[in-house]
């Protein structure tokens, strides 16, 4: 019997979920609105930024919080497609979306290595 | 004779009634924070091309279409923050003994542990 | 007292002599402790006898009675005219079914359904008479018994979305049951049950957008059912896959 994959994906839809409830909102916070309209002055100064962010356990909490969410979205996006009425393209919905996080992760590791 | 009448879910369904709408409206939140998500990757991959390229890109975010956005992200992803946590009971029936913890204590704990990683990211990024 | 009347818009479909379904407007006296089907059996008994619908106990107990009021899925014998004086109350089948005629509509998908989730105790050893009954106690009740409360109402099936865009979805209720069956001690039949509900159309399909319990009149909470059927499902599939040795 084919064994469904779909277990895998809700599996990541809800790893990413705990992880973008828990810590997207602060995140968007800091970086969105309190740093670019400077109300933390020197916490965002570029040296301190960067000695922060490399640190090991900085860009695994960092990959952590990109990757996972973005297999949320995926998930969520991909089924909200459907509900918007686009049952007919299931399958090339799901690999997009999918491909999608999986493509973002990628990135993401490339990135927070190379720091 | 029989022959039954179909009513076909409009593909507005999801405008028919508030329920549906606030559904809809929780779907979505995913989107703003994947956006969100790749701005924070850009974030970080200028952090590495060095503080010119920093402060640029901070310059950016203080635009204010760049405001605009995070405020409304920020508002998405706290509309998914407050439905998570509302609804994460649901899938998980934790038993002390012989009794069913409550829905409440499940959902309160999770709300709990949403301040402490706020203020701990808080802490350490300020 | 002047004789308050409340009005009744209901859905008429008659597939001998319409092609397409019209609405009645019907005038019933409003008493303050009227529901929703005492106003249609005095519609049936008194102004029009030709309306069909179906009800039973008229108590919230048979599950006969579901309708759409004012686009809410509900049963019309706990649907208080009170809360709707003095507006009118629009009544309509109950959406995502066929409509046989009238109110009445055609629910063979749903009784299929619930066949496909094998909704009995199945045993893979059948201890002898003389062992006695199956014992269990209160707590191992507990577990299950809120989703034992299902009245087969479809009032969740009228208000699933996802059942309403893809009819071939295997539904709350449906899954729910499965799930009291899955968590009673007595049962051994998990395993057959996990190809129907991890199938395509099953529990995959549910997006947790919750309306079935809000409408459950038996307080069921079958999207709790569907969350914890995941659940399960997740964790058996990673068992399957990183130890596939052990078996189950």
């Amino acid at each position: 019997m084919k064994r469904s994959s779909e277990p895998l994906w809700w599996s990541l839809f809800a790893a990413g979920g705990v992880v973008a409830a828990l810590f997207v909102p602060v995140l968007i916070l800091l970086t969105g609105i309190v740093a670019p309209v400077g109300w933390a002055g020197q916490a965002f100064a570029y040296e301190r930024i960067a000695a922060l962010v490399g640190h090991p356990l900085s860009r695994l909490f960092l990959f952590t919080v990109i990757s996972l969410p973005l297999f949320h979205w995926a998930h969520r996006f991909r089924f909200t497609l459907v509900d918007l009425g686009f049952r007919g393209a299931r399958s090339a919905i799901a690999i997009a979306c999918y491909g999608a996080a999986i493509v973002g992760t990628a990135v993401a590791a490339f990135v927070l290595i190379r720091l | 004779m029989s022959r039954p009448y179909n009513r076909p879910m409009p593909g507005t369904w999801w405008l028919t009634n508030r329920a549906y709408f606030l559904f809809m409206v929780r779907e979505l939140t995913s989107v703003f924070i994947a956006i969100y998500l790749v701005l924070l990757l850009i974030l970080i991959n200028r952090i590495a091309a060095g503080p010119d390229a920093y402060r640029a890109y901070v310059t950016l975010l203080a635009s204010p279409g760049m405001l605009a956005f995070h405020l409304i992200a920020l508002a998405g992803a706290l509309y998914h923050s407050i439905t998570w946590f509302s609804l994460a009971p649901r899938g998980l029936a934790v038993r002390l003994g012989e009794r069913r913890v409550p829905d409440a204590i499940i959902a309160g704990s999770n709300f709990a542990a949403w301040v402490v990683a706020t203020l701990v990211i808080a802490w350490i990024v300020l | 007292m002047a004789d308050q009347t409340i009005t009744l818009e209901i859905f008429r479909y008659r597939a001998e002599q319409d092609s397409e379904p019209t609405f009645q407007r019907y005038d019933v006296p409003y008493r303050d402790d009227w529901v929703v089907l005492d106003a249609i059996n005095y519609i049936k008994d008194r102004l029009d006898g030709t309306l069909s619908y179906r009800w039973s106990c008229r108590m919230g107990v048979c599950g006969s009675c579901g309708m759409m009021i004012n686009g809410v899925p509900k049963l019309s014998c706990a649907a208080f005219l009170k809360e709707y004086f003095p507006n009118p109350i629009r009544v309509e089948p109950l959406a995502n079914f066929p409509v046989e005629r009238d109110l009445v509509i055609v629910m063979d998908d749903f009784i299929e359904k619930l066949g496909h989730v094998k909704p009995w105790l199945i045993r893979e050893d059948m201890p002898p008479l003389e062992q006695g009954e199956f014992r269990q106690t209160p707590a191992q009740l507990d577990v299950y018994k809120q989703f034992s409360m299902c009245i087969n109402c479809m009032l969740c099936y009228a208000a699933c979305p996802v059942y309403g865009l893809e009819p071939a979805f295997l539904g709350p209720a449906a899954i729910a049951l499965a799930q009291r069956y899955n968590l009673d001690s007595r049962d051994q039949g998990n395993a057959q049950r996990q190809a129907v509900l991890t199938s395509e159309d099953g529990i995959w399909d549910c997006t947790l957008v919750g309306e079935c319990t809000v409408v459950c009149p038996a307080h069921v909470d079958p999207a709790g059912a569907i969350q914890r059927a995941k659940v399960t499902a997740t964790v058996n599939w990673y068992r399957d896959v990183l130890l596939p040795w052990g078996k189950r």
